[in-house]
């Protein structure tokens, strides 16, 4: 493999002109950047926005009071048929509601979150252009099966967390992923497919039914 | 990779008979097409974007050895093994290893042009290891043993009923409806089961970060998600040109992918990882990077430009030629404009000699390019490679003649008036129907105007009357 | 203005009366007008189809019977773009001719600010924007400005009308059944608007579009817009 290695780069040097010699990190050009890589807009407008984009996917969105969450939570899960919804370990106590039978995450195995209705989760960033939420494996968000294997998830945005674009966004993840490595899931809307006469239809192997909450104050 | 010998002209005549793949691609094509349309029209800084995925892919180009180093130190130090391999047999016998250690028979897939190209299925298949796709488009074409038309959708050249027929013949023997929902419903309950006790996964990846060995993949449907989430291990396959220099840069390349290939303002999943993270994922991962011919496209200061594609297929859908011929004409895994001059470059271009000249070159594919490929300049410069390496000698003699009368004038006068003489018995009304071989690939479907009684520049010209 | 007249040889071959047309509109408008008997063609269809050392010659004749002039107006798109931008890009020409070689619309309306030529064309009129008009030369809606004020004119517009007419040079030949099957939807598209005249600014195209409607049958025909331009 080694050789592989050794002949790939001495063909890419030997493509690249300049007598065979090793690029140097020295070499590389400076990117212009002329893209925008903030937005001006007031963050009530962000919130408005993002509502907008993220309905645009068919998911269910609502901005709600975060005294009003527990019942609305609860509301949403029974509508979509869901009882057992597992939590992540680090999910807040207010975004966890009575009425619902909740299930810890200990090291459940896929076949035991396949069996169970849904998932109540948080994010890290929202991006109001495209109506994206972004989960980093965090303690209220879990690992990536979580949100991935029951048939619903519910998420809840804190206003505050909403960005304009998608530069923003990944402004803040960079630290997650440099020095921390963590995974990150952009989610925009269910799951879906066009694959058939690109007629569209919502969930294939995501969940089919996706929730989105937006809390106008941390918990 | 390999293309068919009949070359680009035959497969695509046969292609255009088939009424029901142009119906579906017309439709399919510009529908997208429309989609695109109006979410790129919403990004005010749209062209500064195309600039910079532009200027950044040139300089990953320019840097590639240095930027695939500080890759592979980024991924082991993240946990994960990095293999190389110099062509898809090597690439191919990476993945059968890691299955084999696992002692599997199966591994789930995640859709991935790259491992089309070097027929990972194939190879894995003759290791008695089956690659299941689990693309809800791929599975249909791996079931019915067809293959891709189409980069974002590859089974567009299938209807609704002739794919429910296919899931009753094979995995869904009870369904009886057509519904598209009904039938992704099929898809879901046959590949879950396999999700939930795959051992080893095999993806592609849109992107790899050099900085920070981050791989990236882009979907719709959770199955690329269940796949590089669920197996505990995972082998990523990526070409070495599908680098990005930092994380910051998928910012640019996470808003031109979405809106230029499905023409949403996001597609439903992105999924970043670097590496192994503790409890979360595969606890085992090996990336391959791949090289198969793109060293050789590197070489090309001109046709370098084509390993800057990010498979979005936006050209395809602007195609006047592709989407009426569809991929299948173009005998490649890489249909399309991009196909045209990206298969030549990888496989050489005496293999595919007829590809660069899939083209009106109206430039409708360089307008629509995220990454500002110059796709029509391309195309002229492998013709000219295409001229070199397979002689054709009478469109060469014809091509020397008609240069040679227009380097004098009086020659080109000489030539109008011998063939107003010729054309004489073959003008009626006004107009040539019919004209010997090879002009009558014209006139089989086209009249011809004559030669006009008397040339403008003979009748108003003016200064030195030879030259 | 002293300006040169490069006809091209399909439009001198088979359309001359687009390029006397064009030669009337810039004489009209009190421009003196040169056709330099040494032009031949400009080598596109050379550079275009792989022999691009063919078209040097051409390109260096080009450039020494046209470099005097203050500019050089053709009635074809197309083959303005080749000299504008492959000239430099394949040839390695760098001549300043080269910027002041414009289609005649593009001269009329971004050089010289004339919308209106005078005309008069009494037909119901459809318009194909051709590729290299729309993605070369970039040429707008100057065509489009011009036709509107052409008197009894009925400017009706086509569908799909930047889809490609499947012409292509060589193209139409060496993929003769693709190229036809992109005529036979242009073709249904101009049938389409009920017009009598389909008209473009590049003689290649029209030779293909003039071509698929008069084997169709029909009674529309293919006329260059400098003919329409030229008409009183």
């Amino acid at each position: 493999m080694s050789d592989a290695r050794e002949a790939i780069l001495r063909r890419i040097r030997s493509a690249l002109g300049d007598g065979n010699a090793p690029t140097q990190t020295g070499d590389r050009q400076e990117i212009g950047r002329e893209y925008r890589r903030t937005d001006g807009r007031a963050q009530d407008t962000l919130v408005e926005l993002f509502c907008e984009r993220v309905g645009d996917y068919r998911a269910e969105v609502q901005r709600i009071a975060s005294a009003a969450l527990e019942d609305a939570l609860t509301a949403a899960a029974l509508r979509s048929g869901g009882r057992r919804l597992v939590v992540p370990p680090g999910l807040p106590a207010e975004w966890r509601p009575a009425q619902l039978e909740l299930v810890p995450d200990a090291e459940l195995t896929t076949a035991e979150l396949d069996e169970l209705d849904g998932v109540i989760t948080g994010c890290t960033v929202a991006i109001a252009e495209t109506g994206t939420i972004v989960l980093t494996s965090d303690a209220h968000e879990g690992r990536r099966a979580l949100s991935l294997v029951p048939d619903l998830h519910i998420c809840i945005v804190q206003a505050s967390q909403i960005v304009g674009t998608v530069p923003e966004a990944l402004a803040q993840l960079a630290p997650v992923v440099s020095a921390e490595r963590r995974p990150l899931t952009f989610i925009s809307g269910p799951s879906a497919t066009s694959d058939i006469e690109l007629k569209r239809v919502e969930g294939v192997h995501g969940p089919r039914k996706l929730v989105v909450f937006v809390t106008e104050e941390p918990p | 990779m390999t293309v068919p010998a009949e070359g680009f002209p035959a497969a695509a005549s046969r292609e255009l008979r088939n009424r029901q793949l142009r119906r579906n691609l017309g439709q399919a094509t510009s529908t997208i097409r429309a989609k695109r349309a109006n979410v790129v029209a919403e990004v005010p800084d749209w062209e500064q974007l195309r600039a910079a995925g532009s200027a950044i892919k040139a300089d990953v180009m320019a840097n590639l050895d240095s930027y695939l180093l500080q890759f592979e130190q980024a991924l082991t130090a993240a946990g994960a093994t990095v293999h190389w391999a110099r062509d898809g047999a090597e690439a191919c016998a990476i993945v059968a290893q890691v299955a084999r250690a696992h002692g599997v028979s199966e591994v789930v897939k995640v859709k991935s042009l790259t491992t089309d190209e070097i027929a990972l299925n194939e190879s894995l298949g003759r290791e008695g290891i089956h690659a299941l796709e689990t693309d809800f488009a791929e599975l249909i074409l791996q079931l019915d043993g067809d293959w891709s038309s189409h980069i974002l959708v590859p089974a567009i050249h299938r209807n609704r009923t002739e794919i429910r027929n296919l899931f009753r013949r094979t995995i869904a023997p009870e369904i009886d409806s057509d519904d598209p929902a009904v039938l992704a419903e099929a898809a879901r309950r046959y590949l879950r089961e396999r999700f939930l006790s795959a051992e080893v996964g095999v993806s592609g990846a849109n992107f790899g970060v050099a900085e920070t060995g981050t791989l990236c993949v882009v979907e719709s449907e959770g199955n690329g998600r269940m796949c590089t989430t669920l197996p505990p291990v995972l082998v990523s396959i990526l070409g070495i040109e599908k680098l990005v220099p930092s994380f910051t840069d998928l910012e640019v390349f996470l808003q031109l992918l979405p809106r230029s290939s499905t023409g949403e303002r996001m597609n439903p999943y992105t999924s970043l990882w670097t590496g192994v993270s503790d409890g979360d994922g595969p606890q085992e991962l090996h990336v391959v990077l791949l090289d198969n011919g793109r060293t050789r496209v590197l070489r090309d200061e001109v046709g370098r430009q084509a390993l800057h594609c990010i498979r979005c297929s936006a050209c395809l859908n602007v195609c006047p030629v592709y989407s009426r011929t569809g991929g299948h004409a173009y005998g490649s895994v890489y249909p399309g404009p991009i196909g045209a001059i990206l298969t030549p470059q990888l496989i050489g271009i005496e293999n595919a000699p007829t590809l660069p000249f899939a083209s009106s070159l109206c430039g409708a594919c360089y307008d629509a390019c995220p990454v500002k490929i110059d796709i029509p300049r391309v195309l002229l410069h492998l013709r000219e490679q295409a001229v070199e390496a397979v002689d054709k000698p009478a469109e060469r003699l014809a091509m020397g003649a008609a240069a040679w009368v227009f380097r004098r004038s009086d020659r080109m006068r000489l030539v109008q008036r011998l063939m107003r003489v010729l054309q004489r018995p073959l003008v009626r009304d006004g107009r040539i129907r019919r004209l010997p071989r090879p002009l009558s690939a014209w006139t089989r479907t086209r009249d011809l105007r004559p030669v006009a009684e008397s040339s403008f520049v003979e009748r108003n010209g003016s200064g030195a009357a030879r030259r | 203005m002293k300006i040169g007249l490069f006809a091209t040889c399909v439009a001198d071959t088979m359309f001359p009366e687009a390029a006397t047309a064009t030669a009337t509109i810039l004489r009209r408008l009190g421009h003196q007008v040169v056709v330099p008997r040494e032009q031949t063609c400009c080598g596109q269809m050379h550079m275009n189809s792989g022999y691009r050392r063919s078209a040097a010659p051409l390109a260096e004749r080009f450039v020494a019977t046209y470099g005097a002039f203050d500019a050089v107006v053709s009635p074809s798109s197309s083959c303005v773009g080749a000299i504008r931008q492959l000239y430099p890009e394949l040839l390695g020409i760098d001549h300043p001719v080269l910027e002041r070689t414009m289609e005649l619309s593009e001269f009329l309306v971004h050089r010289l600010g004339v919308e209106d030529v005078g005309a008069t064309y009494p037909h119901r009129v459809t318009y194909h924007p051709t590729c290299h008009s729309l993605r070369v030369t970039r040429i707008g809606d100057a065509p489009l400005r011009l036709l509107r004020n052409v008197r009894r004119l009925e400017l009706v517009e086509l569908p799909d009308a930047q889809e490609c007419c499947g012409f292509g040079g060589t193209f139409s030949i060496k993929n003769s059944e693709t190229s036809s099957a992109m005529l036979a939807d242009k073709c249904d598209a101009i049938e389409s608007t009920g017009a009598g005249i389909c008209t473009a600014v590049d003689g290649s195209c029209l030779l293909q579009i003039g071509g698929g409607l008069s084997r169709r049958g029909g009674d529309t025909r293919a006329v260059h817009l400098a003919e329409i331009l030229a008409s009183r």
